[in-house]
């Protein structure tokens, strides 16, 4: 199999999977089973693309011009590897869990649901692989448009509120932020200025810039358009859609904060800082540095938010706003290894967070509780639940033996690699504050909860309610996710030689 | 054939006239449909045709001389990129929404008169199609009549549903009516200066004979020209429906039967921008109106106008109709942004446009015919939680509404793409601004429409319906398909469309 | 003064469409109203006839016993001949409609449908 049909089905794929899941409406073992075997074709379609990425190859497919001069095309690099890598492999526990979810909770319309996951994948797929800006838009709208039936799924007055937010907020910094500044770089290109719409290495306005075609006033403004035009990256004050998405379902949630929609965003920043405006020129031209400052405020301001949440799904929602912008940070720290950090938060992040959400339901469906002052003396009763819960929150603070310690440890580096860099230091001292400050934060509100699970007695009330675990293929998918977590930390490797790969890709 | 293929362009006006008369005739027990649906089906196979000859042709234009009397004496067709793409439109359009109106139309006018309507669906047909193809600007006004009578009485047939179809048509009456004579009284003024009612002609003695004189000490007719302009741009202005100048529409569409309105809202209004830019940039020329009088500003206004107004009142609409009535207020604005940018990129907008709402829009507004074909209303609380009900014709719905919006991957996207790269070309940000914010506000209404739809509890009391019969349903998804269609694949309507834009400002092809 | 009096067919036409118009907008009786309308082109019909007249032109009939003769214009009177077919066509589908409007409402003034709609509303 060519590359090209490998990319066209990884595409096509979860696309014939929802027509297949739509037609077996009636039959819901069936409509599962396609479920699960599209995750499972479209990660394996993914991953066979993997040996050529890691050697160097850039497998490319032009699937069709939309606008003449626009093509929608697709182009396999690094950094789209590793985001759809983590898409679609996190996409198979995320099923598997949806359907112990919807099943033990008895949701209504699941045909429905299930259907507007794949679509949501192949859109997901479509920004990892895109090949230029105009792509990268047009499946990042896509996603947004395929998950609003998932965020308002329940269909009452909160979902159809909360599905207003959350169209309300990706959509119109989309339209007023990204298109705008798609639509510039689309004239500036046709005015000869710049030099492709293509992601390129060192970004697109080297030539134009050097010139003196490009101004750099411009070229500021685009870029703070872009930054804030992805809304999906939740940088404060673009983030009230994410809490507010907090409605749904949780399969939803986890897919949401773990395996698509935020990590389309912060891969889109990353894209579009070292592919587009690349990370010398925002650096020379000075206009990277805001991004550093609202990154930290927002990541101090999510955490302390989180702390003051007694709903654990809202208190995840805020701890996810806080660990995206590390991601923000590591790409405004504009240094070959603050990227590559970067880029490895997002893999850390994902498998820690979707175990937190995969928690979190699970106690829902179990005990029926949603707040984290309910949670007393649970983890006696659903012990491989908050065990995994435990792994996850490691994860958040950075504490080996789990994943999230290798992020954090490769953007501490990345401060350092920006320190050699002459000039003035506080934008690291800055960057350091906040990634330690931040680290206890996140101690600070996650441990209670584990403090409470674990030592504190059950309550009179819970008492007379006995419950135990979750289905079984709540807990399958918890357990993987809670081991990927675990394993991830000694076991790194495809993640890691991609994000290596994306370092020399900016170096 | 021969003969068919030499006679196309006046046959595509003549058959449907020909075919009206003979369906009033002889059009009863349900003989009607088939006679119109015969005949539209027709043009659409000769506007298929036409399109290739044009473009295939090596000058790009197609020249039919009525009568064989030679132009600017007899009465010219002429067909170019711009009004061949026009062509195609109308009779695309009028050949889906026939199929659609069977059904439609028998369950709101008395069936014994079913044949007097398809008399004069295809009247108005004549009308549009001769608006578009003739070359001589009185004829454009009589077929503009042809069009509009038939139009007002179309609309006055929505009457059996609710009488106010009757007021909404007389108000178009009036308003066209007035349209109409200004428009007539300016091509008096322009054949006193040019004594010839070609519009070819006029433009040719305009530009070598009346303009240079302009630069010199005694410039001729320049107060005449200009009036004459004025009354011409402002009469066709009221046709088009361009804000301020929209009072008749909102009405007439909302009043008017189902199957009459989806005909209208994606073609008459298109026709009438067809005629508007006919005379901006074939009759008196860009040079004379842009660069002179600066009628691109004033549009530009207006444009902007009606793309805030006309989709902030669609917002604050509760009869659906009426929403996407005042809705295509405000798409008329991006259509007439298009043209008043005056640059390819601009132009192309519009044609594309022209052809994107035609589908989006008559794809929305079957959609909302079969609703009220089922529930006999289209008010929001008529719409609650049908999308359980008649989930393909609501599907449809929601697929237009997305291109209103102009989310990639529909029609609507694209028309807006190239639109806004018009305003950066010309450096008409602020324009830019206005398209994106037209687009939230599209947003903010399609999602009013689209939560009562999906989210929204149908009353318990309600009687239980059905989807929508076959060939209603049929008609509108083929629509709305192509609304998707051509928003992932827009290489053959942009090329169109580019190939239009480019031969009205004599870029070369 | 004399150039005002030289276009006096202008001041014709403009003084009848004047006429017209401030009906069509005044008149609140749908009749009143369509005959304001018709009136309205009446001073269109008649421009157009005006300036297809020269000074001392005869009827475009070829006289061959005069070949100095000047003809007036006769295109614009035909083409008056079609605007006037025109005109009638709208009057008798306003007429056709406002009869309806009689029927259904009882009455053809616009203010009291107005009010009739304004009450059936609430």
């Amino acid at each position: 199999m060519t590359p090209e049909m490998t990319i066209m089905l990884a595409l096509g794929v979860p696309l014939l999977g929802s027509v297949l899941i739509a037609m077996a409406d009636r039959v819901p073992n069936l409509r599962e089973a396609f479920t699960l075997l599209t995750a499972l074709a479209t990660f394996g379609l993914v991953a066979s693309l993997y040996p050529q990425v890691i050697q160097g190859a850039q497998p490319r497919l032009e699937l069709l011009t939309v606008i003449p001069g626009v093509p929608l095309s697709f182009r396999v690099e690094p950094l789209g590897m590793v985001y759809a890598l983590v898409a679609t492999l996190l996409w198979i526990p995320n099923s598997l869990y949806s359907i112990g979810y919807m099943r033990g909770n008895n949701e209504k319309h699941q045909t429905r649901f299930y259907i507007c996951f794949p679509l949501a994948i192949a859109s997901a797929i479509g920004i990892a692989f895109a090949e230029n800006v105009f792509t990268m838009f047009v499946f990042y709208e896509t996603l947004t448009f395929s998950t609003f039936p998932l965020v308002t799924h329940k269909g009452n007055s909160d979902a159809v509120k909360s599905g207003r937010v959350y169209l309300g907020i990706l959509l119109t910094t989309s339209v007023c932020f990204q298109l705008l500044a798609v639509m510039w770089i689309v004239a500036l290109h046709n005015g000869g200025s710049v030099s492709s719409l293509d992601f390129t290495r060192g970004g697109i306005f080297r030539e134009g810039l050097a010139s003196g075609a490009v101004d750099p006033a411009i070229f500021g403004l685009l870029f703070f358009f872009y930054i804030y035009g992805i809304g999906k990256a939740a940088l404060m004050p673009m983030h009230r859609w994410l809490p507010a998405a907090m409605v749904a379902p949780t399969p939803v949630s986890a897919f949401l904060h773990a395996v698509a929609v935020v990590k389309a965003g912060v891969f889109c920043v990353i894209k579009v800082t070292v592919y587009v405006f690349g990370v010398d020129a925002l650096r020379s031209y000075h206009q990277g540095q805001w991004l550093l400052y609202a990154a930290g405020f927002t990541i101090l301001a999510g955490s302390l938010i989180a702390l003051f949440q007694d709903n654990l799904k809202k208190r995840l929602a805020y701890s996810t706003i806080s660990q995206l912008s590390y991601v923000v940070l590591g790409a405004a720290l504009l240094t070959p290894l603050s990227i590559m950090a970067a880029t490895f938060h997002i893999v850390a992040h994902a498998f820690g967070k979707i175990t937190l959400f995969f928690a979190a339901g699970s106690v829902y469906t179990a005990a029926h509780k949603t707040q984290v002052s309910q949670l007393d003396g649970i983890g006696r009763r659903m012990p491989w639940t908050m065990g995994a819960f435990t792994i996850g929150t490691l994860s958040m603070i950075g504490v080996p033996p789990v994943v999230g310690m290798a992020s954090k440890w490769l953007l501490i580096n990345g401060v350092i690699e920006s320190w050699s860099i002459p000039g003035g230091h506080f934008d690291e001292v800055f960057a350091l504050v906040v990634i330690l400050l931040s680290t206890l934060l996140n101690a600070g509100y996650f441990l209670p909860i584990v403090y409470r699970a674990f030592f504190k007695p059950l309550s009179d009330a819970d008492q007379k309610h006995p419950h135990g675990e979750a289905p079984w293929p709540i807990v399958t998918a918890l357990m993987f996710t809670a081991g990927l977590t675990l394993f991830f930390f000694f076991w790194n490797k495809p993640a890691f030689e991609l994000a290596e790969l994306v370092r020399r890709a900016v170096g | 054939m021969e003969l068919v293929h030499k006679n196309l362009p006046a046959l595509i006006v003549v058959l449907p006239l020909c075919m009206g008369l003979i369906t009033s005739i002889i059009g009863r027990r349900g003989l009607g449909w088939w006679l119109a649906m015969g005949t539209t089906s027709a043009v659409l196979a000769m506007s298929v045709q036409l399109l290739v000859n044009v473009l295939e042709s090596g000058t790009q234009t197609v020249t039919y001389v009525m009568g064989s009397w030679p132009v600017p004496f007899g009465i010219g067709y002429v067909v170019d990129p711009l009004n061949a793409a026009v062509l195609l439109i109308v009779s695309m359009i009028a050949t889906v929404v026939t199929l659609y109106a069977r059904k439609s139309i028998a369950s709101e006018i008395d069936p014994r008169r079913l044949h007097f309507f398809y008399a004069l669906w295809l009247f108005c047909m004549t009308g549009l199609l001769g608006i578009t193809i003739t070359g001589d600007a009185f004829n454009l006004y009589v077929l503009l009549e042809i069009s509009s009578l038939s139009t007002y009485t179309l609309v006055a047939l929505g009457r059996n549903r609710n009488r106010r179809a009757l007021t909404a048509a007389i108000n178009y009456l009036v308003l066209g009516s007035i349209g109409a004579n200004f428009y007539l009284l300016g091509i008096a003024y322009l054949y006193q200066v040019t004594g010839s009612l070609n519009i070819a002609d006029i433009h040719h003695i305009l530009t070598t004979q009346v303009f240079p004189t302009w630069s010199t000490d005694a410039p001729m007719y320049r107060t005449t020209v200009f009036v004459g302009f004025a009354l011409m741009a402002v009469g066709l202005s009221l046709k088009l429906a361009l804000f301020p100048l929209h009072g008749w529409l909102p009405n007439a569409y909302t009043y008017a039967p189902s199957s009459v309105s989806a005909l209208l809202a994606s073609t008459a209004t298109k026709v009438g921008a067809y005629a508007f830019i006919r005379v901006l940039f074939t009759l008196v020329g860009v040079n004379f109106a842009f660069k002179l009088l600066h009628t691109d500003t004033v549009l530009m206004i207006s444009a902007g106008a009606a793309i805030l107004m006309g989709s902030w009142l669609a917002f604050r609409q509760t009869n659906i109709k009426k929403l996407l009535a005042y809705s295509s207020i405000g798409q008329i604005g991006y259509i007439t942004l298009g043209f008043a940018l005056g640059n390819v990129n601009g132009l192309t907008a519009s044609v594309i446009h022209l052809f994107n709402h035609a589908l989006t829009k008559g794809g929305m507004f079957m959609a909302l015919g079969i609703v009220a074909y089922r529930t006999g209303h289209t008010r929001l609380q008529d719409l609650q939680g049908l999308g359980r009900k008649l989930p393909f014709t609501m599907a449809a719905f929601t697929a237009g509404g997305l291109g209103l919006i102009g989310v990639p991957l529909t029609a609507g996207f694209v028309s807006k793409w190239y639109l806004v790269s018009a305003c950066f070309e010309q450096g008409r940000y602020e324009m830019a601004a206005i398209v994106l914010v037209g687009s939230l506000i599209a947003l903010l209404y399609t999602w009013k429409v689209v939560e009562a739809i999906y989210f929204g509890k149908r009353p318990e009391d309600a009687p239980a319906i059905k989807e929508a019969p076959i060939t209603m349903l049929v008609p509108t998804l083929l629509l709305a398909g192509a609304s998707i269609y051509f928003g992932i694949d827009a290489s053959t309507s942009s090329r169109i469309a580019t190939a239009a834009a480019k031969f009205l400002l004599g870029v070369g092809p | 003064m004399q150039k005002v009096l030289d276009h006096y067919n202008y001041w014709v036409c403009i003084i009848l469409m004047m006429i017209g118009f401030y009906g069509v907008i005044a008149k609140t009786n749908l009749v009143k109203k369509a005959l304001s309308l018709s009136l309205f082109q009446t001073g269109v019909l008649v421009f157009y006839i005006s300036i297809g007249k020269i000074d001392g032109g005869t009827g475009p009939v070829l006289d061959p016993r005069n070949p100095e003769a000047i003809y007036s214009n006769p295109l614009p009177h035909a083409l008056m001949l079609t605007a006037i077919v025109v005109g009638v066509a709208t009057l008798s589908v306003a007429m056709a409609i406002i009869v309806n409007i009689r029927e259904r409402y009882g009455t053809i003034d616009e203010r009291d449908i107005e009010d009739m709609e304004h009450l059936a509303e609430e």
